[in-house]
C-alpha cells in the first residue's frame, strides 16, 4: 500500500453536485485525511446591490438568492421591514405566507431527497421523488402563475390571494403526495442499500452540533430541538406544531427530519387552510424604514437571519443575510476529514447545502 | 427595533464571549457595517430562541481578535467580512487569507465605501 497522500478536487463540477462548492481531498488509499471547502463560485454581490435599489424593489433581488428558499427570503426580507416601519399586515396575508412557506419547505425536502438517493445511484428512487414534487410545483403555478420564484411577497402583506376553489385543491393535492410518500416512505427508511450508505454516517453529537452552531433539518438531526417557526412568524403563532427532532445525528437522521417535515408541512397547510380567515391581503405602504432590525426565519435548510440598517430614505444603508447552509458547513469540516472517499457526497449533500445563498 | 445590544470596548470582545459561550449561547452569526472610517459589528447569539447581540466599533486600520477559538463557527463570517470589507482580524483559526468569497481578479473589498467608484 503506498502511503503517499493524493490531493482530489471534489468540485466544484461534480455530478452529484447542484451547485459549484469545492472540497480540496487530501487522501490517503481511500480515506480523508483533509477537506477544505472553497466557495465563491455563484458570489455576486447581492447584499452591496440592495444598497442602490429602493427598498420596495430589493424584493426582487433577495427572493432571487436561492430558487429553492426564494419565497422564505421575501417573507423575512418584508416581515423585517414591516417590523422597522412597525406595519400592521393583515391576517389572510399572514396565513398565505404560511401556505406558500410550506409548500416550499415541501418542495425543497422532496428535491434534497431526490438528490440524495441520486448521490448513491439510486435513479429511479431520485424519479418518483421529483414526480411527487410536481404536484407542488403545480400547486405554486396555481396559485401564484410560477413555478419556482413566485414572487407573491409585498411590504405590507402579499400580492396576490388563494380563493376557495384553488383552496380546495390544494387539499386534495396534498392528500395525493402524502399517498405518494406513504408508497416511496418504505424505500427511503428500510431500505438495506440507503442505510447501509446513510447510518452511522458523518454522526454530529448534540453538543458538537450546538457548538458549531447548526441550524434546520441538520441541527434537529442530532438532537438540536430548536425550530424558528416556534416564535410565532407570520400566522406560525396560532398554529399547532413541534419541531421534528431525531438524535442519532447520522446522514441517516438528517433524511428521516426531512421526510416527516414533509408530513408536517402538509398538516400545517391543512391547518392554515381550515383557520384561514376572510380580510384583505395587503396594506399600503407609505414612507421609508428608519433604524436597525434582526429578523429569522426558519428556511427549508433552517434559520436564516436578516440584519437591515435603514437610514429614512429609500435605500437601505446595509442588509446582511445569514443563511442556513453557511451555518452548517463546519459539519463538513468536523465529518469529513477521518469519512472514506465514497462517503464524500453523501456527507455533502446531507446538510442540504444551498451554494446561491451561501456565497449570495 | 433590535433588543438586547450589548455595546462593549473591543478589547473586552473575547472575554464577552467566552461569558456567552459559558451561559450556552449559540452563536449565529456576524454583521458588519461600514460607517466610513469605522465599522461597525455586531456578533449575534441565541439561547432558547431568544437572542443576544454583541456590538463593537473598531476603525479600519485597527486589527480585531477572532471569536474563533471560542466558537469555531465564527471563523466563516470572519473570512467573509475580511474578504468583502477589508477588515483586519487576528487569530483566525481557520484563514482562507482574503480568498474565501472573492477571487484574485476581484477588487479587494469590494463592499468598503473606500473601494467604491
Amino acid at each position: 500500500m503506498s502511503d503517499k497522500k493524493t490531493v482530489i478536487p471534489f468540485g466544484p463540477q461534480h455530478p452529484v453536485l447542484p451547485e459549484p462548492i469545492q472540497l480540496r481531498l487530501v487522501v490517503e488509499d481511500e480515506k480523508i485525511i483533509e477537506a477544505i471547502p472553497s466557495i465563491g463560485y455563484v458570489h455576486r454581490g447581492l447584499e452591496k446591490l440592495i444598497e442602490i435599489k429602493d427598498y420596495h424593489q430589493n424584493i426582487f433581488v433577495v427572493e432571487r438568492v436561492c430558487g429553492i428558499c426564494s419565497f422564505m427570503h421575501a417573507l423575512t426580507y418584508c416581515e423585517a421591514i414591516e417590523s422597522l416601519m412597525d406595519l400592521d399586515v393583515p391576517p389572510r396575508a399572514k396565513y398565505l405566507r404560511v401556505i406558500w412557506s410550506e409548500l416550499h419547505r415541501i418542495h425543497s425536502h422532496l428535491l434534497w431527497t431526490g438528490l440524495l438517493a441520486d448521490s448513491f445511484g439510486f435513479e429511479s428512487l431520485f424519479m418518483q421523488l421529483w414526480k411527487i414534487r410536481e404536484i407542488i410545483m403545480d400547486l405554486q403555478e396555481m396559485t401564484s402563475g410560477s413555478r419556482v420564484i413566485i414572487s407573491t411577497n409585498v411590504i405590507g402583506g402579499v400580492r396576490r390571494d388563494i380563493n376557495s376553489d384553488m383552496l380546495g385543491k390544494i387539499t386534495k393535492s396534498l392528500n395525493d403526495c402524502v399517498k405518494a410518500m406513504k408508497r416511496i416512505e418504505k424505500v427511503l427508511l428500510n431500505d438495506y442499500s440507503v442505510k447501509h450508505r446513510t447510518v452511522g454516517i458523518a454522526v454530529v453529537s448534540s453538543e458538537k452540533a450546538y457548538e458549531f452552531g447548526l441550524v434546520g433539518p441538520t441541527g434537529r438531526a442530532s438532537g438540536i430541538n430548536q425550530d424558528i417557526r416556534t416564535t410565532g412568524y407570520a400566522a406560525y403563532g396560532d398554529l399547532d406544531f413541534s419541531p421534528v427532532v431525531e438524535t442519532s445525528g447520522d446522514c441517516y437522521a438528517r433524511m428521516v427530519v426531512r421526510i416527516k417535515e414533509v408530513y408536517q408541512s402538509i398538516d400545517l397547510i391543512n391547518q392554515a387552510i381550515s383557520k384561514i380567515p376572510d380580510s384583505e391581503i395587503s396594506i399600503q405602504v407609505k414612507g421609508n424604514p428608519e433604524g436597525e432590525i434582526v429578523h429569522r426565519v426558519e428556511q427549508p435548510r433552517g434559520e436564516v437571519l436578516y440584519y437591515i440598517k435603514a437610514n429614512g430614505t429609500k435605500n437601505l444603508e446595509r442588509l446582511r443575510i445569514r443563511t442556513p447552509t453557511f451555518a452548517n458547513i463546519p459539519l463538513l469540516l468536523a465529518t469529513v476529514p477521518g469519512s472514506q472517499l465514497s462517503d464524500v457526497p453523501v456527507i455533502l449533500l446531507s446538510i442540504d447545502p444551498c451554494i446561491s445563498c451561501t456565497e449570495r | 427595533m433590535i433588543k438586547n445590544i450589548v455595546e462593549i470596548k473591543k478589547e473586552y470582545l473575547l472575554a464577552e464571549v467566552q461569558k456567552l459561550k459559558n451561559s450556552g449561547y449559540r452563536f449565529v452569526t456576524a454583521s458588519c457595517v461600514d460607517l466610513g472610517t469605522e465599522f461597525m459589528i455586531y456578533y449575534h447569539f441565541d439561547k432558547d430562541t431568544e437572542m443576544k447581540h454583541l456590538k463593537i466599533t473598531s476603525s479600519k486600520e485597527q486589527e480585531i481578535p477572532s471569536i474563533s477559538e471560542i466558537y469555531f463557527a465564527g471563523a466563516l463570517p470572519e473570512n467573509e467580512m475580511k474578504d468583502l470589507f477589508g477588515m483586519k482580524i487576528k487569530g483566525l483559526v481557520l484563514d482562507y487569507g482574503g480568498k474565501f468569497m472573492i477571487t484574485s481578479d476581484v477588487d479587494a473589498a469590494p463592499f468598503s465605501k473606500q473601494t467604491q467608484g
